[in-house]
């Protein structure tokens, strides 16, 4: 199914979570998270280990359904809907540890995106494909058998695959995570420029320094919930989100 | 069918049939029309074998499509290739002409196999695999209860026997030959386009397929379908040489059994490699078929052996060592000025 891409209002949300809940048995991970962005803002998230991040992304891309809660893109409720629906309507996501496809070339893993993250012609999936794989230095690679690949292309092929979906919207899972600073700092350049194409980003990374450099708002979650949401040096001295990050108790 | 290598830019094209390719292709088509005038210089054994032969490059082809490209692997495939042998016998009783009968029987067969996909691939991995086995023993059962093929007794498709034995037998080669080449261009149309890309991407990985727009379920269904219908010709095909039909014969999983073997020795998830381990079994089986129980001793050692020595097959063997590829599914991309660049 095929989301109808309405003009968008001034100000109304492109992405929006209200009241979402996510038990796995009786382990709460997400508990009642309200989130909501417009189509071209850059969203941080933090947070210790096990705070719900990558819960929370997941349910936005449609993984998995919440317990409870709607989701909508673009005005449309597709809280029901597979995350294949959700990528050919403009919301993709990288995953955290990368999960290419091993049996097939750099290429054929992206062009997998390209034909069908919103079904076009040949020509324009093979112009989309070498795009992606110029943006994202994969070119030398292109005719490697995935299994092969390093852990620094196979965190690239992610971002490369995701990006040759023509998303409006997209959801990263660490991808900074391992690089070496050089490396950090292509990829910042690599993300600023799907910026500057007008993609909307949400990414979730431990290396704040590098996110602080794309992102425009900052969400710190913690345990399930959205502790500090905001500007992002005022949310990185939020006397919460310091709490969550030290592990210190109320005194 | 053929294309020319779409430019792109800076001197990038994407390659998807070279030379070597297109002289295989060639190779094909005049080995086809061999196969076709061939019954007028062959003995009625030779037509028979090679009826034979035909039959199992299908079978080859089909487990090879659905395990080595669509990562569904499956033991149970001899159900398809029973109901299209016992529709065709239901068919042609009903008054229907044998040879039509035939493909009718591979229709149904396809259309069931449509509903069966429904429950059978929400299962995974080995559940489907012996999942579907018991789809196949339950499915013995059930024919046996039809009283027109009067349980193991079994029956023929009498209908034949109005047409002499010497046209039959050539009717039924080509009627294998022109099915084989049909679902071998089926196969290799699908598996070439952006559908034959996303049936791999699934054989990988699910979830990444799904988060990038591929739609995991309804590609896999096609693929299932399309491998039901393929074995339901053999089926079919198989009951018209052999005219009887006995349901332990064709529901046996020793027909899953050479699927397999067929694939693991030519090369699993290389088109061509389906092809070679199809020639493969028929020349073993031509010349050790007579031994009996040593020669399926002989069929197990050589498919364990070949797993454990030469995983991706003769197939993949020789593509690897002479980086030949003549029927090629995959994308390579060309940069201009630099001739060729290695795969690996």
């Amino acid at each position: 199914m095929r989301i109808e891409t309405n003009q968008q209002q001034p100000g109304e949300a492109f992405l929006s979570a209200t009241g979402i809940h996510k038990r796995f048995g009786a382990l709460v991970v997400l508990d009642n998270v309200d989130f909501a962005m417009g189509q071209t803002d850059a969203v941080g998230i933090v947070g210790p280990n096990g705070a719900g991040k990558t819960t929370l992304l997941s349910v936005l891309a449609g993984a998995f359904p919440p317990s409870d809660g709607i989701i909508t893109v673009n005005g449309q409720n597709v809280t029901a809907l597979s995350a294949a629906d959700r990528c050919r309507s403009g919301l993709v996501r990288t995953h955290q540890v990368p999960i290419p496809f091993s049996g097939m070339t750099t290429f054929e893993n992206i062009y997998v995106a390209a034909a069908h993250g919103d079904a076009v012609g040949r020509d324009e999936a093979y112009e989309r494909v070498i795009d992606s794989l110029t943006l994202c230095g994969m070119l030398g690679v292109a005719n490697r058998r995935a299994d092969t690949l390093g852990l620094l292309d196979r965190k690239r092929l992610e971002l490369a695959r995701a990006l040759a979906t023509k998303p409006k919207l997209m959801l990263l899972d660490e991808i900074g995570g391992g690089l070496t600073d050089g490396e950090a700092s292509e990829l910042v350049t690599t993300i600023l420029e799907l910026r500057r194409r007008g993609i909307g980003i949400v990414w979730i990374e431990h290396i704040v320094h590098i996110l602080l450099q794309v992102a425009e708002r900052l969400i710190c979650m913690d345990a399930g919930r959205i502790i500090a949401d905001g500007e992002p040096r005022a949310v990185m001295a939020d006397a919460d989100v310091v709490k969550a990050y030290l592990g210190g108790t109320p005194a | 069918m053929t294309t020319i290598p779409q430019s792109i830019a800076h001197g990038i094209t994407i390659e998807r049939w070279t030379r070597a390719s297109r002289l295989a292709l060639g190779g094909v088509a005049i080995a086809l029309v061999l196969f076709a005038i061939a019954p007028l210089t062959l003995g009625a054994g030779a037509i028979d074998r090679l009826t034979a032969l035909f039959i199992y490059v299908i079978l080859a082809a089909m487990w090879n499509a659905l395990a080595g490209f669509g990562g569904l692997v499956s033991v149970g495939q001899q159900v398809f290739f029973g109901l299209g042998a016992y529709f065709t016998i239901r068919l042609a009783d009903a008054g229907l002409n044998p040879f039509l009968s035939l493909f009718a029987a591979a229709l149904i067969t396809g259309a069931i196999s449509l509903p069966l996909s429904l429950f059978m691939l929400r299962l995974k991995g080995g559940e489907f695999a012996i999942g579907m086995w018991v789809i196949s023993a339950l499915t013995h059962m059930l024919v046996n209860l039809d009283r027109l093929i009067q349980g193991e007794t079994g029956t023929s498709l009498i209908s034949l026997n109005v047409y002499d034995s010497g046209t039959r037998r050539v009717v039924i080669y080509w009627l294998a030959l022109a099915s084989m080449a049909a679902l071998l261009g089926l196969l290799f149309t699908l598996l070439r386009s952006r559908a034959g890309a996303a049936i791999q991407a699934i054989r990988d990985n699910e979830d990444a397929a799904t988060s990038l727009g591929v739609r995991v379920i309804a590609t896999k269904r096609l693929l299932f379908v399309l491998a039901a219908f393929g074995i339901a010709v053999a089926g079919a095909l198989w009951l018209a040489t052999a005219t009887t039909f006995q349901p332990k014969t064709y529901f046996s999983v020793q027909w899953t059994a050479y699927m397999i073997f067929m694939v693991l020795v030519g090369g699993i998830g290389k088109f061509e490699g389906a092809i070679l381990g199809a020639v493969l079994f028929f020349v073993i089986e031509t010349f050790f078929g007579a031994m009996g129980v040593w020669y399926l001793i002989g069929l197990g050692a050589t498919a364990v052996l070949f797993s454990l020595f030469l995983p991706h097959g003769l197939w993949g063997e020789i593509e690897r060592r002479f980086d030949l590829r003549l029927l090629p599914v995959g994308y390579r991309v060309k940069f201009s000025g630099t001739p060729d660049t290695p795969r690996n």
